[in-house]
């Protein structure tokens, strides 16, 4: 008994260790955002010695995080939206019909799940020219959601293949059509999966890089590559940066407090899981 | 055991077929037009000396006899190789030996460190790149701390000799959290009398790691190493925000070549020929490991 006990001390004091330094970082960031430059020499971790909101005030104005935010809010929300409904719609299409060519076209469709967006960045951003669409938020919007539809074909289909054919029965008995069945059936039993599709999509279009690096310039930034590419007297004012990193974090990192477990699956699944 | 009720769900109500294909038609258009067009695309110009902007010239496979040729291309996949060291190998050794060493059943409380462990999954790694840059300047925490306990600090990212390690070990922070909680669920999951019956054999720890541990995580192993590999190959923000490449080309990986090749030295047709390799190299990794899994879940089946 004690042994077991003694045991479990240990385990907890590693993992301690480790979850400590996985927060750290993180922790010194939230507390270096509430500081002055002048404050900065006391160390990483000493307190503020007084939690000021000047340095938000200064990213969301002076170096235009607003800007910056808006341009996230206008690329993201259309995006998720979008590929939602999209990868619902195919989702029920691969995990309850039978059609030939099913599997094939799931195997295209499996491309998109590996492939990074360096290998189609080219002929996009040449596409984009030719359509005139090349910095407009569009550049940025399509893409994004052509490649979501990848993950969220193979998540919601993982759902649906997996739902009780009993249910469905049931309410065909009871006169429903087959429409009847996707909006009065499928549709609101589906909303834990849908959910956690949106939180997923949400994450992965918010924090996206590379692509609007490519696509847009100027106030069409969104928040991570407008931080990254921060230039002037805010990029070595480490207070400003510190703060500006945390109101690019904070949105993901509220939304994966509320929906942990649909993250943590969602980001492992991310592994090839058909 | 589930067959019959899987088939008797293909005829009613959902019978037409043309309700599947409506169904997948507006997404699968966009996916066509946006990733399947552009992949073939790029495999295509791959072929052709191009700048990005004028007409593709001179069909052949110069491209790719130069990229064999190129010293900034092998440089960029050692440097990619480098990162698996540290994306891949460290966080899984890290995972299995936290897994092997905890108490065996039930922790409690795993929820939190599981929270806590995922963060730096969930961040943007631009935020996490001005974190570390920040954490590794000259004056900066880092060095703070290594002068209080007596070492000579550097600027560690713009050190010639220690940029990769640098920028590595950024890699390992970020995936460390994700190897280990995969790892202590799937060891949570293997059954108890496993052990039991194994120290009946008179098994030592060594072996008890070797036979009961490993082949019970197997799962967790090979979605580990897939993730974490692949973000290895990836890697893009991270290092552009962290070094940008440099100092010099010591920290140069093979996506920041393909963008500095396309988008800043207007050499379109060789970086879609990088692109081609690295897309076949994740491609071939992420096949086999796919096809792995379901040789196993065959094997299990069975």
């Amino acid at each position: 008994m004690t042994s077991r006990t003694r045991q479990d001390a240990f385990s907890y004091a590693i993992l301690i260790v480790f979850l400590v330094a996985a927060l750290l970082p993180f922790i010194g960031v939230v507390l270096t955002a509430f500081k002055d430059t002048g404050e900065l020499a006391a160390g990483i971790f000493a307190l503020p010695q007084q939690w000021r909101f000047d340095n938000f005030a200064e990213a969301w104005t002076g170096a235009r995080f607003s800007t910056y935010f808006g341009s996230s809010l206008i690329v993201v929300i259309p995006v998720v939206v979008i590929a939602t409904i999209l990868s619902t719609m195919s989702g029920v299409a691969f995990g309850m019909f039978k059609f030939p060519g099913a599997n094939a076209l799931l195997l295209v469709i499996l491309l998109g799940l590996m492939i990074p967006f360096e290998a189609v960045i080219i002929p996009l951003w040449q596409l984009m020219g030719n359509l005139g669409l090349r910095d407009t938020y569009w550049a940025v919007i399509l893409p994004q959601i052509a490649l979501s539809f990848s993950f969220g074909t193979f998540w919601m289909r993982a759902y649906f293949k997996n739902f009780p054919s009993e249910i469905i029965d049931a309410a065909v008995v009871d006169g429903c059509t087959t429409w009847g069945v996707v909006w009065r059936v499928l549709f609101p039993l589906s909303m834990p999966a849908l959910l956690s599709l949106v939180v997923l999509l949400f994450m992965w279009t918010w924090n996206e890089f590379f692509l609007v690096l490519v696509m847009v310039t100027g106030d069409l930034r969104t928040l991570p590559v407008g931080l990254a590419l921060l230039r002037g007297r805010y990029a070595t004012d480490i207070p400003v940066m510190a703060a500006g990193s945390l109101l690019v974090s904070l949105p993901v990192i509220i939304l994966y407090l509320f929906f942990q477990r649909s993250f943590i699956r969602g980001i492992i699944s991310g592994a090839v899981k058909a | 055991m589930s067959a019959p009720a899987q088939h008797s769900r293909s005829w009613r109500p959902f019978g037409q077929r043309w309700q599947a294909y409506l169904l997948i038609l507006p997404g699968v258009t966009l996916y066509a037009l946006f990733v399947l067009v552009p992949i073939i695309n790029t495999a295509r110009y791959s072929f052709y000396d191009w700048t990005g902007f004028s007409e593709p010239t001179n069909p052949g496979l110069q491209n790719y006899a130069e990229m064999f040729r190129d010293p900034d291309f092998w440089r960029a996949i050692g440097n990619n190789a480098f990162f698996v060291i540290f994306y891949t190998l460290i966080p899984i050794l890290l995972g299995l030996f936290l897994a092997s060493i905890l108490t065996r059943g039930r922790l409690r409380g795993m929820t939190i460190f599981r929270a806590g462990l995922f963060i730096p999954q969930v961040m943007s790694p631009v935020v996490v790149g001005i974190i570390w840059r920040w954490l590794f300047t000259l004056d900066g925490p880092i060095n703070i701390f290594l002068e209080s306990i007596g070492i000579q600090g550097r600027a560690w990212l713009g050190d010639f000799a220690w940029s990769r390690l640098a920028v590595g070990s950024v890699g390992s922070w970020v995936e460390y959290g994700l190897c280990m909680v995969l790892f202590i669920a799937g060891a949570q999951a293997i059954d108890e009398e496993l052990y039991d019956a194994a120290r009946a054999f008179g098994a030592n720890r060594w072996q008890e790691f070797r036979y009961v541990l490993l082949p019970g995580l197997r799962q967790q192993i090979l979605v580990a190493f897939v993730l974490t590999f692949i973000a290895a190959l990836r890697v893009f923000d991270l290092v552009y925000v962290l070094t940008s490449g440099g100092p010099g080309k010591t920290t140069l990986v093979t996506s920041l070549l393909i963008y500095d090749e396309a988008f800043n030295r207007n050499r379109a047709g060789y970086a879609s020929a990088i692109a081609v390799a690295i897309g076949v190299i994740i491609l071939v990794v992420s096949g086999s490991v796919y096809w792995i899994q379901q040789r196993q879940a065959a094997e299990e089946e069975q």
